[in-house]
């Protein structure tokens, strides 16, 4: 059947089972828009308020249900409004599809109004992108794009079409077959006499440690990583983009680890005989210093991506495949009968884990004067139930948010963890929120990043997205304020951000419900009223100005040298 | 140590930014790079020399690895291989140097390949120590400009990169 490059995107969509858009009209998608316009029956967009928020809610939406959120902008700077949730994408390996206008072929090069290298600009933010040259390879650039943004090590893809291809015609011939890329070929299962000798050393460690990241999350392992532990027994601790891989209720569970991670799990690391490394990366962020992490551990490292092994700090037994899968292949042998009398006993290790536990890293006290933000999160566990799907950006409150939440459930956690992108929570909490209508969907942010996308409160509005976002104020850039506290002499340069716009009013403005909390006693009727609310909702608590995160390792310093309250 | 990496790519726009791209944005160097369509056209196979320690070569291999377009991927020193570039030289002669620039070329069994009454071009090929050598000795004698292709190189013996595809 004959169609224009237009209908073919809106086509190829379809056939990919893609229902959702997030996107922002512009003179170069005007075509694509006129058949979304046309096909508003079969796939819905969502007109957010800046293209950097419909990038946000289609990575929001992708990671709430795991599969490839689709943005679409126009070129110039459309597109490179896209480049920061693009890159947020990238960094922490969230599938996309971003088409993006582009000038007509012919204009491309001539500095042509609201032209740009879109594909140059995204070249080192996307794991691929592609220019299209041909309204014949439209269809194929799609479907390709939007398989190498969901295989291997997930990732977004930019598919860049100039104006004069939505408008050419060419047959358009359905398939529903997965692509074949000679050069792109994602090693799905593990080599099994590699995990045969990771099941020998699972056993003979006396001090084990499971440290496991996003790459659970994103390959949806949980079941066959909850299944290992039933075997296993051993303790296990999540990077911040792990978090809800593992039941964190779990009494096996000993928090996250990295710089802002629970002392027993630092501990743990800085102590462990074996540290088993699933989908993480060996951040800087979770390291530390390199040179004293995990001194005494054998190293195992399962992930999809190669390039992640042995490039930050060096592995004993790589094991190269999808996390689902090579989980599932170990649970074949650890629980093949005669294995798990081969275990070593774990006693003395719980024992001295339990001391560390004991510490207490996390405690603060909760006056009756002034609220501590720990405590309000707390208090939105309680009042959630540890179900809500929580949003953040970034400072102090993702870090107390990812410390006292407590997740128990993959795909409930979103936060800009890679690339650290304030403004990330709202227009990603829409997107979940666009993906799970009836489901809880909360912010947790401060008063400086929900500033850097504000605009979406718009967003939630025209949809009625009934989200809930919770500002923890204290006025201040927090997490900056607390290092300048630590490492420059309370030189509070420039992160004294009292000056607000007043939260209550601005949800007024927006149409929708604002609430202030002052009062420690009000902390719980405020969650109550904002969340039981049935549309959107901007709660203000006005916290101590000067709480710390707890503990911290200081960049650059060993993970054994937290500072703690 | 110095390592010969041979890419295997899809011979499409732009991959040759995304693999310079890749060494700018990690910090990895380029000592020399050519590239050139090989075989049906489709493909275009890039030869480039790095240096680091082994933990930074491996980097360098898996990196292109995963880039989309990369077929495939060799360090050709990890085995035999033969090593060649291509230099041209332009050297002013007058009278008294004329018969030297024609020894040293033949010394290096190179060839002239343009000749005016004052200036000879001469394309000298071989390892690049071969080409090293015969520069220093025209330098004195007056080169004007010159170019060299950057290394291309191959592994010894009956095996090609790819088999299926017959390169």
């Amino acid at each position: 059947m004959k169609m224009t490059g237009a209908q073919i995107v809106i086509q190829t969509l379809v056939d990919l089972g893609v229902d959702t858009l997030f996107g922002y009209p512009g003179g170069t998608v005007l075509y694509i828009y006129d058949e979304i316009y046309k096909n508003k029956h079969r796939i819905h967009h969502y007109l957010t308020r800046h293209e950097q928020g419909a990038v946000h809610a289609a990575d929001g939406y992708a990671r709430v249900t795991g599969r490839v959120g689709v943005a679409i902008v126009t070129s110039g700077p459309g597109a490179t409004n896209a480049v920061t949730g693009l890159a947020t994408a990238h960094m922490d390996s969230i599938p996309l599809l971003c088409i993006s206008g582009q000038v007509p072929a012919p204009l491309i090069g001539n500095d042509a109004f609201q032209e740009a290298d879109t594909v140059g600009i995204t070249r080192s933010c996307t794991k691929h992108n592609f220019l299209v040259r041909d309204v014949k390879d439209l269809a194929r650039v799609l479907r390709e794009a939007h398989f190498i943004a969901r295989s291997g090590r997930p990732g977004p893809v930019l598919v860049d079409i100039p104006k004069d291809i939505t408008v050419a015609e060419t047959e358009y011939v359905y398939s529903n077959a997965e692509p074949k890329i000679r050069s792109y070929k994602p090693t799905l299962s593990g080599h099994i006499g590699q995990i045969r000798r990771g099941a020998k050393m699972l056993q003979q460690a006396k001090r084990p440690l499971l440290y496991v990241g996003g790459g659970a999350v994103l390959s949806d392992a949980s079941e066959e990583l909850f299944r290992l532990m039933e075997g296993l027994n051993f303790p296990i601790t999540n990077t911040l983009m792990g978090l809800g891989s593992f039941p964190a209720n779990d009494g096996r569970f000993i928090g996250m680890l990295g710089m802002h991670g629970t002392y027993e799990a630092n501990l743990a690391v800085s102590n462990c005989d074996l540290l088993v490394a699933i989908g993480a990366r060996f951040d800087d962020r979770v390291t530390g210093k390199v040179s004293v992490f995990a001194p005494h551990a054998s190293i195992m490292h399962i992930d999809v991506d190669p390039t992640s092994i042995s490039k930050n700090v060096k592995v004993d037994l790589p094991i190269v495949g999808d996390v689902k899968h090579v989980l599932a292949q170990f649970n074949d042998l650890v629980h093949a009968p005669g294995y798990r009398s081969g275990l070593q006993d774990l006693a003395p290790w719980w024992e001295q884990i339990n001391e560390w536990r004991r510490r207490e890293c996390l405690r603060f006290t909760q006056g009756s004067e002034v609220i501590e933000p720990q405590y309000v999160i707390q208090c939105l566990h309680k009042v959630t139930h540890g179900e809500a799907i929580v949003a953040t950006d970034v400072g102090q409150h993702q870090m107390w948010a990812a410390q006292f939440y407590g997740f128990q459930k993959p795909r409930r956690w979103l936060t800009s963890g890679g690339l650290g992108t304030m403004g990330y929570g709202l227009p990603a909490a829409m997107g979940a929120q666009v993906a799970r209508p009836d489901g809880q969907v909360v912010v947790i942010t401060g008063e400086g990043s929900i500033q850097m996308n504000v605009q979406e409160f718009a967003t939630c509005l025209q949809y009625q997205l009934p989200v809930k976002v919770i500002i923890l104020n204290n006025g201040y850039l927090g997490m900056v304020r607390q290092w300048q506290e630590f490492f420059y002499e309370r030189r509070y340069a420039e992160s004294d951000m009292h000056v607000t716009p007043d939260f209550v009013r601005l949800a007024e403005a927006y149409g929708a419900l604002g609430l202030l909390c002052d009062q420690v006693d009000q902390v719980i009727p405020t969650l109550e009223k904002g969340l039981s609310h049935p549309g959107t909702v901007i709660m203000d608590f006005r916290v101590s100005r000067e709480a710390n995160v707890y503990p911290m390792v200081p960049a650059g310093a060993g993970l054994n040298e937290m500072i703690l309250i | 140590m110095r390592h010969v990496i041979s890419v295997l790519v899809e011979n499409e726009a732009g991959v040759l930014s995304r693999v310079v791209g890749l060494f700018s944005a990690r910090g990895f160097n380029i000592e020399t790079l050519t590239v050139a369509p090989v075989g049906d056209g489709e493909t275009s196979r890039i030869t480039l020399v790095t240096r680091g320690e082994d933990s930074i070569i491996e980097q360098i291999l898996k990196q292109l690895n995963k880039l989309v377009p990369v077929i495939q991927v060799a360090d050709l020193t990890e085995g035999e291989h033969v090593e060649r570039e291509l230099m041209l030289v332009k050297v002013a002669t007058d009278r008294e140097t004329r018969a030297e620039v024609l020894r040293i070329a033949d010394i290096f069994r190179s060839r002239v390949v343009d000749a005016t009454p004052t200036s000879f071009m001469i394309e000298v090929t071989g390892d690049s120590s071969k080409l090293d050598a015969c520069l220093a000795l025209l330098t004195p004698l007056g080169v004007t400009e010159m170019v060299r292709t950057g290394l291309v190189a191959l592994s010894r013996g009956e095996k090609g990169m790819v088999s299926k595809s017959g390169h």
